[in-house]
């Protein structure tokens, strides 16, 4: 068997995962989960919905990081992935923090509303890859670090001013 | 004399939109947005729009559970390429072409007349004979016969206004084609994002996918009978096959770090998509049959935004890495790489109308982001909108029409423009942010 036919069977069982943990949650909690609704073209198909609940950081309680009363919100400049000077003595006391006490981060890239989504998409993981290498750099395990980029989707100030968009060119740690 | 039927898929959509609405109903958890379906303001016109007259087609008052002809003016309106006549200022109401007292249309300065010829050939049925007269030569352009249920007067209205604006125009008519888009609404602290299909008119939207987490770039099959799209629901995104007939959906990627920008190849085969699985966003293909997944970029730049060439024989990708987000052709088997647009500073999310020569791209200039297209020819550049926030365009399955999104009161609506720039109109949505149309291809 080679790596790609291993990798597709890898992928086939997480799908599966996937939905079997959407059928068994059906009709939990429609508030908090996600509905799929259906219907063009196919008469003999049925409409199905299914619950997905809202995914988390991984890890239980015990794992999460505290970050106290330390900023956990980094802004950046307009089609910039740099980190801005005052963010540094946060993010080294951060680092501090986690290298003593290693815990899982999840390192959330965002973007403002202006250029194409997709390409915010990645601007976003940029952002949160700078983060992320600032860390490591100051001694953090890079493997307890995930990020992920919602690009402009998901806005923190709603919005088209400068002030708004400013606010949304971010990165959170969780 | 020709004649045509609605076809099964259509008659199957209606049924199940209205299976749909039952569970909807029964289920109560989540709410369909009300079907405020987006209406229509026309915004500019052609300079020189045809002038037809679209004659009512009744079977008497009440007779009808909708208004077929206004359907058909108003289709033929939105193209920006014919001025459709007022129906109180018509002389006469002809239903047939042997009714037609040219003289009238004549003095009205009509260039063509539509009649039609309403009749139930049974309980729950829709007949209609329909022509089209051009008033100079007083001569038939067209006859033919379409037929449908009561739940499928709009496909049969659409299927007249395909037929009168191909017969005049040499176009394909897209009344009968679909879009797929997103819509974001405040509930709470948060967003609920919809995946939504709709009529290319935005008449009959129907929901999809509903969900906390964001939801993007909707992509047809090159079939129309189905959605990939990227979803965040896992905590992460993540890219999904949904079928429309049935909703069976499954997930194709779940890689770490970006899974996004899915483009179906035009042979149905594979996907183009964005990964960043190796460190940063690069493109690859994933083959269905196979499950593979091939990377095609190598660099250390945002590489994002795939879609294919008609032809299948080459990806258009947004790279910035010549320092400012542009386009570059990658033609597949050789490789070769090639910068495509040079206008300003940011040409970005390509996509090739189907003549393989028409580019529009996202354009940033002086008056902020806007879509634009260039001539792969002759590099013929041109705005075809002038706003400052504009993104996100989907070229029409016959090439003639762009739709996008701009912001109107602080919202994000679908806008539609014609390819010459000269025609064009917006749907507003009532209370949701609009966002990614993406366009069918044609449907019959």
């Amino acid at each position: 068997m080679n790596v790609k036919q291993y990798k597709h069977l890898l992928l086939v069982g997480v799908v599966s995962l996937f939905l079997a943990a959407c059928s068994s949650t059906s009709s939990d909690d429609d508030a908090q989960g996600m509905g799929a609704g259906a219907g063009i073209g196919d008469a003999a198909g049925g409409v199905t919905t299914g619950t997905v609940g809202d995914g988390g950081v991984g890890g239980s309680d015990l794992d999460t990081y505290n970050p106290g009363g330390l900023e956990t919100v980094f802004y950046f400049d307009f089609d910039k992935a740099t980190l801005r000077p005052e963010s540094r003595a946060a993010l080294q006391q951060h680092a501090a923090n986690l290298r003593s006490n290693p815990k899982r981060i999840r390192l959330e890239g965002h973007a403002d509303e202006r250029g194409t989504r997709e390409y915010n998409m990645a601007l976003g993981e940029r952002r949160a890859n700078a983060i992320r290498d600032f860390l490591v750099l100051n001694g953090v395990d890079a493997g307890m670090i995930e990020v992920i980029s919602y690009g402009e989707e998901a806005p923190a100030a709603f919005g088209s001013d400068e002030a708004a968009m400013a606010q949304n060119r971010r990165v959170e740690l969780k | 004399m020709s004649s045509g039927t609605i076809n099964r898929g259509c008659r199957r959509a209606l049924h199940l939109w209205q299976m749909l609405a039952a569970v909807v109903l029964t289920l109560g958890g989540w709410a369909l947005p009300a079907r405020g379906e987006l209406s229509i303001e026309i915004t500019r016109g052609a300079d020189n729009p045809t002038r037809i007259a679209v004659v009512p087609m009744t079977l008497g008052a009440g007779q009808l559970p909708g208004d077929i002809s206004a359907i058909v003016a108003a289709d033929l309106q939105r193209s920006g390429l014919f001025d459709p006549m007022d129906r109180v200022n018509m002389l006469s109401f002809p239903r047939r072409i042997n009714e037609i007292y040219y003289r009238d249309w004549r003095l009205a300065d009509m260039e063509y007349v539509v009649v039609g010829d309403v009749q139930r050939p049974a309980a729950g049925r829709i007949r209609v004979q329909f022509a089209l007269a051009q008033v100079a030569g007083e001569r038939q352009l067209l006859s033919t016969v379409v037929e449908g249920s009561d739940a499928e007067l709009r496909d049969i209205a659409h299927y007249i206004s395909d037929k009168v604006f191909e017969t005049i125009t040499g176009i394909r008519g897209i009344f009968s084609t679909r879009i797929a888009y997103v819509t974001a609404t405040r509930e709470g602290a948060g967003l609920a994002y919809r995946l939504h299909v709709a009529d290319a008119d935005g008449a009959r939207e129907r929901l999809m996918l509903k969900s906390k987490q964001p939801i993007l770039s909707p992509r047809w099959s090159p079939d129309g009978g189905e959605l990939v799209y990227v979803s965040f629901e896992t905590g992460r995104p993540a890219i999904f096959r949904q079928r429309l007939s049935d909703a069976r959906r499954e997930q194709v990627t779940n890689f770490r770090g970006l899974n996004g920008a899915p483009a179906w190849s035009p042979d149905g085969s594979k996907l183009a998509l964005v990964l960043s699985k190796d460190g940063n966003p690069e493109i690859y293909l994933y083959t269905f049959a196979t499950g593979a997944f091939t990377r095609l970029t190598n660099h250390f730049a945002i590489d994002t935004e795939p879609s294919w060439t008609p032809d299948g024989r080459a990806i258009l990708f947004t790279s910035d890495r010549g320092g400012s987000p542009q386009v570059y052709r990658l033609t597949l088997g050789s490789n070769q790489l090639q910068r495509v647009t040079f206008n300003g500073s940011y040409n970005a999310r390509p996509q090739l109308a189907p003549n393989g020569r028409t580019l529009v791209v996202v354009h940033r200039g002086s008056g902020g982001f806007s879509i634009a297209s260039q001539d792969l020819v002759n590099n013929d550049f041109r705005l075809l909108s002038q706003s400052a926030l504009d993104e996100s365009p989907t070229v029409a399955p016959n090439g003639a029409m762009v739709m996008y999104t701009t912001k109107q009161g602080g919202r994000s609506v679908l806008a539609v423009v014609s390819v010459d720039a000269g025609a064009r109109f917006i749907l507003p949505a009532s209370a949701s942010d609009v966002r990614e149309p993406a366009w069918s291809p044609f449907l019959r």
